[in-house]
């Protein structure tokens, strides 16, 4: 470790109201260097990027920041940006509306005597997405590109920034496995370049992959920095130090008892909502069978949500067509009213957006799939109510002080337990649960297959759509994979490995035995 | 001593502190600075009564309006509406010499479809409603002047009484008895519906509040009944509690109830907070947003009527700037703009503290266009301490006894997180 030291964080302590967020945390970057920072969701990681970045300026928290040989004292992002530290957050600060161009130059717009060169600021821009590997026009719109994309916008515009210290937090939490390739290869371009940068995700192949350093916080403290290079850094490391202690198994055990085939869809098209002649479905057919698993594999964009939305209500594209058998009966479900009626229910990939309604309080997430169950006349029964959700929370387990807290105020585990608790609540014979882990760190995500696994043991059919091979591997019995609106193969969980479901993810090929 | 009493203060409001009830606190405060200012006259009988009568039109729209807001609507044409609605019921009187009972059947039948064309274009075109309502307001105040010829109808005193009358009266006495009957009735069944509720709570298990801030509820509560009662029936005589103040009552009472404790009033919610969420947990939206929009039309057609019967006529201006009243009332009773938040009994609150402001500054000779901008400053500063309370991270609900209606402000950043390319028609008129 030839390398100067580029950043020093000393004995960083952030509190909030009530709350020790950061307790005394250190650690070291080298210049030049891609440091990840790993830990489970309110190790209090975001936080000390904010703290870093100005988010949280100086003087709300103690401890020292000594970045380029000096003590910063940043009173907002504006001052980091000027020091080349720049952060990109989770939830892009893209303005849809607005151009590559004038998204890359907003805030820093080429003037002249206040008027905006824009020949040059499109030039420029050129320049900028060519370096991050992206051939769109700079004047698409932002709205108009896919996440993967959208990121590469962020990191132009870092660029633009002249960044030296790049902090990424959950770049690829969003995006697909090409996608996400893709930006790691950026990231290690950058690094060649002189960048350094600072990388917190989830996904822990990938620090593996892509890290010189790794530090570990949990529950607000450091507890180790660990150096790649030396070698013997394996996942159960991380996860060790990430959890206290080491997981047996990413998966709980289960025992599959499955029965019949209850639920088959044959002959399902689905037309795109803004673009009638686009097919995102066609023409396809599969079945769930009691107790049983189903994965559903598929790049993003393959068609796997609209897949699942358009079954659920068709709540998604227009011109649905097919039929659905349940029990051997065809059931009509021409909205989400009946498609709960029929015992169906989606737990959606965006739990913010579609999943909760972030005002409510857990007791009213948790009946709000099924007010019907809990109310007389059209009247609610506030204390059945809070029965019901405070039998959930504590069968889930969910981190709250009472049911009366907030949805908002929840980590990203709790929440997708509360939205977990309100479709058990419609007690659903088919659920489908779309990227359910998305967001959460590896506790809480073993406690989520968990929950999967006994409702499937209960005999409910469970369609598991995701981007992570590993979770599909882990926890499915049959694999369906979906490329381009089309289902390319149905393969047995033992017969399934991440080779031949990435082919079939990614043509029309057929490769393991089809069923 | 300090540290117990901010936790007994705590206990009392089911955790939440005092700042929810800053409005009503508020609303005291202007009540005895105008008393004292006024010497008097404003909590005079005869000055209550009147606030009551002339300002039950605010308190009747507020209901409808908070729901249109909390759905994440607004409602632009209520005054015209209104006015539309009392030039026909008084056409009906006046000209076709219709009984009362029937030209009000025909004012609420006329609500309801101007409500439900409004709706249709909310809910089934999705036009946002405030271009719908926009629309409506230049159309139903046309209309207004169409049907009224541009000049005001008379009404016969046997229609007034629904907006000038008083509740009947009997038996002797320097009080007003059947006033008295009335806040006896409100405290027996304050104290039932309590005790109820408690045993209840005993029967299923569920946890208790503390005996004591039952009582304390109870007596709190009790007294201002008490000291209202005494009020209306303390008046001049023939006067007594006004039957527009038992109209409003009844529809803060009924929609109290439906918003807070049914399937329908969490809908209202719902599809405030969240659309796409609340559509893909069954609900149907449209219809909501429909009902929302026709209640809100019924509801200022009966305003309308109550303000004719109050100004025994129906002119060409009513109505003028009322939609205003009612938003405001909504915002300083604590609602979000963004919807999702507010509650009926804040709008309320916020309705008295518009309406009193109004009536002390009038009291005190102050010109009309002080008031306004009195008015206007009001609203400005009561949503700016809102919203200073949400950034606080501090609950922001002003309401009045409203323990299971808890909605806890979303964070700012939670809600200017929208995902690119997901359809959100939530958003479209906000």
């Amino acid at each position: 470790m030839s390398q100067p030291t580029i950043l020093e964080m000393r004995s960083i302590t952030k509190e909030f109201p009530g709350v020790k967020a950061l307790s005394d945390v250190s650690m070291t970057v080298r210049a030049g260097e891609i440091h990840a920072i790993a830990g489970e969701n309110g190790a209090g990681k975001s936080t000390l990027m904010k703290v870093l970045s100005g988010v949280y300026p100086f003087g709300t928290y103690e401890g020292d920041i000594v970045y380029d040989g000096e003590i910063q004292r940043f009173s907002n992002i504006k001052q980091s940006e000027q020091a080349g530290i720049v952060i990109i957050h989770q939830e892009l600060a893209l303005i849809p509306e607005l151009s590559i161009t004038e998204n890359i130059f907003l805030g820093s717009e080429p003037s002249r005597l206040g008027v905006i060169d824009w020949v040059r600021a499109q030039k420029e821009a050129e320049e900028l997405i060519a370096r991050v590997g992206l051939s769109e026009n700079p004047d698409t719109q932002i709205k108009s590109i896919g996440v993967g994309k959208q990121q590469l916008v962020e990191i132009a515009k870092a660029l633009h920034k002249d960044v030296k210290l790049l902090i990424l937090d959950e770049p690829t939490a969003a995006l697909n496995e090409a996608e996400s390739q893709h930006l790691l290869d950026l990231i290690v371009g950058l690094k060649a370049k002189g960048v350094t940068s600072i990388m917190i995700s989830h996904k822990l192949n990938e620090i593996e992959r892509v890290a010189d350093e790794i530090t570990i916080l949990r529950d607000g403290k450091t507890i180790e920095t660990l150096d790649v290079q030396q070698g013997n850094i394996d996942e159960d490391a991380i996860i060790r130090g990430m959890v206290g202690r080491s997981l047996e198994s990413r998966f709980p055990d289960r025992e599959p008892k499955i029965g019949e085939k209850f639920f088959e869809v044959k002959h399902w098209t689905v037309r795109h909502p803004l673009d009638p002649n686009r097919l995102v479905c066609k023409d396809e057919e599969f079945f769930v069978r009691r107790g049983e698993i189903v994965g559903f594999a598929g790049l993003m964009g393959a068609g796997r949500t609209e897949l699942a939305m358009s079954l659920f209500g068709r709540s998604y594209g227009t011109w649905v067509s097919g039929e659905v058998y349940k029990d051997g009966r065809e059931i009509s479900i021409p909205n989400v009213g009946s498609a709960i009626r029929h015992g169906i229910g989606y737990v959606s990939e965006d739990r913010k957006a579609l999943g909760l309604n972030l005002l409510d309080t857990i007791k009213q997430a948790t009946v709000s799939a099924d007010l019907a169950k809990i109310s007389r006349g059209g009247v609610v029964d506030s204390l059945q109510e809070y029965e019901i959700a405070d039998h959930y929370r504590k069968l889930l387990r969910t981190k709250a002080t009472s049911v009366d807290e907030g949805v908002s105020k929840l980590s990203g585990g709790n929440q997708q337990k509360v939205v977990l608790s309100k479709w058990m609540f419609t007690d659903p014979d088919l659920l489908i649960l779309d990227e359910p882990t998305r967001g959460i760190d590896v506790g809480a995500k073993y406690e989520i297959y968990g929950i999967i696994n006994d409702l499937a043991a209960q005999g409910k059919g469970i369609i598991l759509i995701s981007s992570e091979l590993p979770e599909l591997l882990g926890m499915s019995d049959r694999i369906y994979t979906i490329f381009e609106g089309q289902i390319t193969n149905s393969v047995d969980a033992a017969d399934a490995t991440p080779e031949n479901l990435l082919v079939s993810m990614t043509s029309t090929r057929k490769t393991g035995p089809a069923r | 001593m300090s540290n117990k009493f901010t936790a007994a203060l705590r206990t009392l409001t089911g955790g939440r502190g005092m700042t929810q009830y800053s409005m009503v606190i508020a609303l005291v405060v202007i009540l005895v600075v105008f008393e004292i200012l006024t010497k008097g006259v404003t909590l005079d009988p005869s000055n209550v009564i009147n606030v009551v009568q002339q300002y039950a039109y605010i308190l009747i729209l507020a209901i409808g309006m908070v729901m249109v807001i909390i759905a994440g609507h607004i409602d632009l044409s209520v005054g015209s509406v209104a006015a539309f609605v009392g030039v026909v019921v008084a056409q009906a009187l006046s000209v076709w010499h219709w009984a009362p009972g029937f030209a009000i059947v025909l004012g609420l039948v006329i609500g309801a479809l101007v409500g439900a064309w409004q709706g249709f274009w909310v809910a089934f075109v999705r036009v946002p409603a405030f271009i719908v309502t926009l629309a409506g307001q230049l159309i139903f105040r046309g209309a207004n002047q169409l049907v009224g010829n541009a000049t005001p109808h008379t009404t016969p005193d046997s229609y007034n009484w629904i907006g000038a009358g008083f509740i009947p009266d009997f038996g002797g006495g320097p009080f007003s008895n059947g006033t008295l009957l009335l806040g006896a009735i409100a405290v027996v069944a304050m104290i039932v519906v309590e005790v109820r509720g408690r045993a209840r709570r005993v029967r299923m298990n569920a946890t208790l509040a503390p005996l004591w801030t039952s009582i304390v509820k109870l007596v709190v509560l009790g007294a201002v009944i008490l000291f209202g009662t005494y009020l209306f029936a303390s008046g001049n005589p023939g006067t007594s509690f006004p039957v527009a103040g038992i109209i409003a009552g009844a529809l803060i009472i009924i929609y109290g109830f439906v918003t807070r404790k049914t399937v329908f009033g969490r809908q209202i919610y719902a599809v405030g907070g969240n659309s796409a969420a609340a559509q893909l947990s069954g609900v149907n939206s449209r219809s909501i947003n429909f009902f929302v929009m026709l209640n809100m039309a019924v509801l200022a057609a009966i305003a309308g009527m109550v303000y004719v019967g109050y100004s025994n006529a129906s002119g060409p201006s009513d109505g003028t700037g009322w939609e205003l009243d009612a938003i405001a009332a909504v915002f300083v009773g604590g609602a979000a703009v963004s919807g999702g938040i507010g509650t009926v009994g804040g709008s309320i609150v916020g309705a008295f503290v518009l309406a009193f402001l109004s009536n002390g500054l009038s009291l005190l000779g102050i010109d009309s266009t002080i008031v306004s901008i009195i008015r206007g400053l009001v609203l400005l500063v009561a949503v700016a301490f809102d919203v200073y309370n949400k950034t606080q991270g501090r609950p922001s609900i002003i309401g009045w006894l409203l323990r299971n209606a808890r909605r806890p402000a979303a964070t700012e950043q939670d809600l200017a997180v929208q995902p690119v390319g997901i359809a959100d028609d939530s958003k479209v008129n906000k």
